[in-house]
């Protein structure tokens, strides 16, 4: 059987949601192999959290040239692991830093990379979704090693619990790695609420708030969800640029959207429109998101969230 | 990188030396965003929409024009030059126009048929290669190009130059005497402050600025502006062939048709009622 190569995605220490996805996405393949990149001491940790999913092998490198030199020093890792294993594919989580990792390794390897794949077939056709999510494509790497990054939430992850063999192994690090120094990192802060890509159900405010999303946060508490915001309202200072749903903030495929106050700007719809279901409310009936609404309300958000809230 | 390893690689040498920059803006033509587009044999039918300069591509340029006025200017007798480099057919000649008529000096467009459909791979190769020949001290892209939305351009840039990847900047400092750049970087996994060194890849966010609106004067001057049209042969990139390719693609259903309602005091029931119709609750 085949090898297929994960880059494991961790949060807080601990293994993403996602790359029980992409693990769950490279078994179709063949038998999953997930790398762990962390930095030293932490490598056990971080192995003993990829507990969930279909992983056979988990490959530990240490080094705190990770966080010194982020991206680059990662592909070189990545780049170095593909050399020694040749997987038939390797699989990324489709956000900036695994867009960019998987960019550089292509390029590195000379390999074919394909970006924001919602479904990995056994062939390792992906499949992707364009144009604001009105064309579906299937692409494909023609000869080598594909690289692909997969956008989370999209592929339905097995859970099934996990006991992969782990194993530490060393990469040199190139020259060209050093050349950008990280002098310091502040992670997003994370409040109570689910990861914006991960969750099943986000809700998100737009200008529409005035500022006020102790309306919009009450709401999706009622129904355990993520809090979006557009790019009004993350522009204005409302709400944290990094809860920004859209071209230039998160892409969210969540089952359930929903829209308070937005006006449904393209850049908007291209962070939101793979949704599930879309429920939208606004005062203004010719707001160009009700033609993506599977429910649309027209009125105050003020006056139609707090009673569904209850 | 073989190309690189051999030859070494002389950026700016003349030109930083003396506390000069040359910077270049890497830019991409790309279909208006509300266009509607097709997809023909495994390709973006790019002929029959409008097309426009990738609008994060403009922060990008106005981010080169900021570094170069803030250091002594890039007019005529001014320190630094703002070159604009483009992939594309030949009518990303209006692109370009467009980076001109706002500030930048000149432009570049590698423009061949060999190029159709080129992959992330190829580009990244072609541009390197253009870089690396005009020994810039500084490239600036956007972080991404709205068709292809990949991201990864600019850090497959700086692999195969070999220089700093510093990419995702909502701000950026330049000491030019230092050769120095910092910025700072936003993305999903937090913030961080990065440092490099000249030469660079930069690529930056649409929170960095508000760029420029081409003024009379400006629109005049790019008139008369270079655009220097080269094939892919002048460039030196090793190889055209791409690796990956669209098998097939489909338009999707649009979506059914959903049900609107005007609230009259009971459109939170209502709405209550569609999550659990549809079991979201
Ligand atoms: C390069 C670039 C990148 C961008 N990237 C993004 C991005 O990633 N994400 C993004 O969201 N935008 C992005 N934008 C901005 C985008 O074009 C829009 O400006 C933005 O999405 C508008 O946000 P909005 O819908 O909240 O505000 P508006 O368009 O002002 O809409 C507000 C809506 O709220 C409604 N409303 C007002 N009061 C109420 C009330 N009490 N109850 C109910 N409804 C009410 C109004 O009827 C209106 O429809 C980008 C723009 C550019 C140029
Ligand atoms: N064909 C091209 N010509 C010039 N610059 C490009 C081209 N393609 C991508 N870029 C640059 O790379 C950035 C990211 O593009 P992408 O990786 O395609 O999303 C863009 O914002 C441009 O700055």
């Amino acid at each position: 059987m085949s090898t297929v190569l994960i880059l494991a995605d961790f949060a807080s220490e601990k293994a993403t949601k996602a790359t029980v996805e992409i693990a769950t996405a490279g078994a179709v393949i063949g038998e999953v192999t997930a790398l762990v990149l962390a930095p030293v001491g932490k490598g056990a940790a971080y192995a003993a959290s990829i507990n969930q999913g279909p992983v056979t092998k988990v490959l530990v490198i240490e080094s705190d040239d990770f966080v010194r030199h982020g991206v680059a020093a990662c592909a070189d890792a990545l780049a170095h692991v593909i050399g020694q294993i040749s997987p038939s594919a390797v699989l990324v989580v489709s956000h900036a830093f695994g867009k960019e990792v998987a960019g550089r390794v292509a390029m590195k390897l000379k390999i074919g990379i394909i970006t924001d794949a919602v479904d990995v077939a056994a062939d390792c056709t992906a499949t992707q979704l364009v144009f604001g999510g009105s064309t579906t494509v299937h692409s494909k790497v023609n000869e080598g090693t594909a690289i692909i990054t997969v956008r989370p939430n999209t592929i339905s992850a097995n859970f099934a619990a996990a006991t992969p063999a782990i194993e530490n192994t060393t990469a040199p690090l190139s020259d060209c790695s050093k050349k950008a120094t990280i002098t310091s990192t502040e992670p997003p802060v994370k409040g109570g609420r689910p990861e914006l890509t991960e969750a099943n159900i986000v809700v998100s405010g737009g200008r529409g708030t005035n500022g006020d999303f102790a309306t919009v946060e009450a709401f999706a508490d009622s129904l355990g969800a993520a809090v979006g915001a557009s790019r009004a309202a993350t522009d204005a200072g409302w709400y944290p640029h990094s809860h920004q749903v859209g071209q230039t903030g998160k892409t969210v495929s969540p089952q359930l959207y929903v829209a308070c106050g937005i006006s449904g700007a393209i850049q908007h719809r291209a962070g939101m429109q793979t949704s599930k279901n879309i429920v939208v409310v606004n005062k203004d009936p010719e707001a160009p998101l009700f033609e993506l609404a599977d429910f649309g309300v027209v009125g105050d958000l003020f006056a139609v969230l707090p009673p569904a809230t209850e | 990188m073989v190309f690189t390893r051999l030859f070494g690689w002389p950026f700016g040498l003349l030109a930083s030396n003396l506390g000069h920059m040359k910077i270049a803006v890497c830019i991409k033509q790309v279909p208006d965003s509300w266009a509607e587009k097709k997809m023909v044999g495994g390709l973006l039918d790019r002929t029959n929409v409008d097309a426009v300069l990738n609008d994060l591509d403009e922060y990008a340029v106005e981010e080169a024009l900021r570094i170069a006025e803030a250091h002594g200017g890039n007019e005529e007798g001014g320190a630094n030059t703002v070159t604009v480099i483009s992939m594309g057919p030949e009518r990303a000649t209006e692109a370009a126009r467009k980076a001109l008529s706002m500030g930048a000096n000149d432009a570049i467009l590698i423009s061949d048929p060999v190029l159709a459909g080129a992959d992330a791979v190829v580009t990244a190769e072609v541009l390197a290669n253009v870089i690396l020949k005009g020994e810039f001290d500084i490239v600036i892209c956007g972080t991404e190009s709205t068709d292809a939305r990949m991201s990864v351009v600019p850090a497959m840039m700086s692999e195969k130059l070999g220089c700093a990847q510093l990419t995702f900047a909502s701000k950026v400092s330049v000491d030019p005497a230092a050769k120095k750049v910092s910025i700072t970087r936003v993305t999903e996994a937090g913030v961080d402050e990065v440092h490099g060194e000249f030469p660079c890849v930069i690529s930056v966010v649409e929170k960095i600025n508000e760029p420029r609106y081409p003024s009379f004067k400006g629109i005049m001057a790019a008139k008369k502006k270079v655009i220097d049209v080269r094939d892919f042969a002048s460039t030196g990139a090793q190889f055209t062939k791409s690796w990956s390719a669209v098998v097939d693609s489909a338009p999707r259903p649009p979506r059914a048709g959903g049900v609107v309602v005007t609230d009259d005091g009971t459109a939170g029931q209502k709405l209550v009622d569609f999550l659990s119709e549809k079991k979201l609750i």
